[in-house]
């Protein structure tokens, strides 16, 4: 048994790291943001200027990060719900080999699988096409706003239902099999009573995607070639182009914010429901 | 009934394979196209010379990959080197605010990272280690290093405590207990960490971006300025060689991180 000081010796070192290389950025970030570099001292020119010049991006990204969150929680819940309450064996198998493919492949190596995917004369509509359901003709590009959602939600979905498959395998079955044995239908019993109890491992995994997806650089750089696009492509510019931290900060505080906004609403949701997130 | 319903679900399950695999299978056609035009449905013609191009031993590809291995190796070292001795103390020792160092580790997940790798670039400036083998290799490091802390603690926690007592009434000096029972038994979930460690380093792309460049280029950058250019098939085969260690890692993930090792994952 280790004492209290060899644990604190032990710990020191990944601390140490921790502090040099994240804590101690992380105030750089917030100075750098409010500080006034014309006339010095602390001020709000930096966010003055950064919203006169990318308030449509904020929006933007908000808007695309907030859409992906609610179809991968959508969907998540479906492939979790399916392979809780799912009776076809074969289907059972089939989805849970199929659906975790993407979990570990990187932002930039989805991002170029959609790019060719997702183009015009991509894979996506030559299929379409061949089928016959749609007119070669009416084909069209979505290496915009709707390819960088899908790219999202292609990436980030097996991790949000992994959490979720794995906490709803682990309830207490007494609950589904009561339900059904009175009868309720299937998805009456995966939106009444499976999604309420694994709700908060569904909210921690949609918070961690939320975090993720608000800071990929490559996605958008890859995927969507115009205005408006997504904050971090405005960061980037910002610091390669004009190395103007003051303004590319402020834009990283503002993505803080919008993470902060999101954690704020689901803690307040804890207190309602009973005072603690269960 | 039954069969409208089994319908429908292998309807569903036939859309969600061809979400999943038409991306892949379209990159895996890219990387041995060989020509490829517009409004063709599939290329003119197949080979394999981007192939040659890639891997020919001057080519900067090869030395992207070797950058790459390079740096992962060394993250890998680096956050084993802090990772254990806080693993230790977090899941072994009387560590006081336990949860608290718990969580510290967990910040970084907190706030988007961009932001902070932007000015870790800034200041690796000021201390000239941007454009090298070391800021890189450190940037890589912190962003592992909620991963390797948390699974080392779980698998430390999960070593029978009483294996080590009775190594210790047989006269096992504390370090014997350590290096012959504990360090053994935590091997498998250690190994975990150290894989997913190589994982993150290996297809870490913001960071990379910041601090790197010019000088030091990853499989992520390389790909990312091939398919800038519009160089596809370049950018496809580089895509396919990150593809493969991370469908592995997949496939393998739950025969290194056993179940008794995941349940103590933050506790």
């Amino acid at each position: 048994m280790l004492s209290r000081r060899a644990s604190l010796i032990l710990i020191a070192p990944a601390v140490v790291l921790l502090g040099l290389l994240f804590l101690y950025p992380l105030s750089y970030s917030l100075i750098w943001a409010f500080s006034d570099e014309e006339l010095g001292g602390w001020g709000l020119q930096n966010f003055i200027k950064a919203w006169g010049l990318y308030s449509r991006d904020v929006l933007f990204t908000l808007i695309i990060v907030t859409l992906s969150t609610l179809i991968i929680g959508a969907v998540s819940v479906a492939i979790g719900g399916y392979l809780t309450l799912g009776e076809n064996r074969v289907a059972l198998a089939v989805l849970r080999t199929l659906y975790r493919w993407p979990l570990f492949i990187p932002f930039v190596v989805s991002a170029q699988l959609m790019r060719t995917f997702l183009a015009k004369n991509g894979m996506m509509n030559n299929i379409i096409t061949s089928t016959g359901l749609m007119d070669p003709l009416a084909a069209t590009s979505f290496l915009d706003w709707r390819g960088i959602v899908i790219t999202f939600v292609w990436k980030q979905t097996p991790f949000v239902a992994l959490l979720v498959a794995g906490a709803m395998a682990a309830l207490d079955r007494s609950t589904i099999e009561a339900a059904r044995n009175l009868g309720a239908r299937r998805l009456r019993i995966l939106l009444g009573i499976v999604v309420p109890q694994v709700g908060t491992t569904l909210m921690v995994g949609l918070i961690l995607s939320y975090v993720v997806m608000m800071s990929v650089l490559s996605v958008p750089l890859m995927i969507n070639a115009q205005t408006p696009t997504m904050i971090t492509v405005d960061m980037a510019w910002r610091i390669n182009a004009y190395s103007d931290y003051g303004v590319a900060n402020a834009l990283g505080f503002i993505t803080y914010a919008m993470t902060a906004v999101i954690a704020w609403i689901y803690l307040r949701q804890g207190v309602r429901e009973g005072g603690r997130p269960q | 009934m039954n069969i409208l319903r089994t319908i429908v679900i292998a309807v569903l399950l036939a859309l969600l394979a061809f979400a999943i695999f038409g991306p892949i299978t379209n990159l895996l056609i890219w990387s041995v196209a060989e020509t490829w035009y517009f409004p063709a449905k599939l290329p003119q013609s197949y080979g394999f010379a981007f192939w040659e191009r890639v891997f020919r031993p001057q080519g900067n590809a090869m030395e992207s990959l070797g950058n790459s291995v390079l740096i992962a190796v060394f993250t890998v070292i680096a956050s084993l080197a802090v990772a254990i001795p806080a693993g230790l103390a977090l899941g072994r020792g009387k560590l006081p605010w336990r949860s608290a160092f718990l969580l510290l580790f967990l910040l970084p997940q907190a706030f988007p990272s961009l932001a902070v790798h932007m000015n870790i670039a800034r200041i690796f400036y000021s201390l000239g280690l941007n454009g090298t083998y070391t800021g890189v290799v450190l940037v890589h490091t912190i962003q592992g290093l909620v991963f390797s802390v948390w699974i080392a603690t779980a698998a430390f926690s999960a070593v029978d405590r009483e294996l080590e007592e009775a190594a210790a009434n047989m006269g096992a000096s504390p370090f014997t207990v350590f290096r012959t029972v504990t360090l053994p038994l935590a091997l498998p979930g250690l190994m975990a960490s150290a894989i997913f460690v190589f994982l993150i380093s290996l297809d870490e792309f913001t960071g990379t971006f910041f601090v790197g460049v010019p000088d030091v280029t990853t499989m992520p950058l390389l790909l990312f300025t091939a398919s800038m250019e519009g160089n596809y098939q370049i950018a496809s085969i580089t895509a396919l060689i990150l593809l493969v260690p991370s469908v592995g890692f997949m496939l393998f993930i739950e025969r290194f991180l056993k179940a008794d090792v995941l349940a103590k994952v933050g506790s």
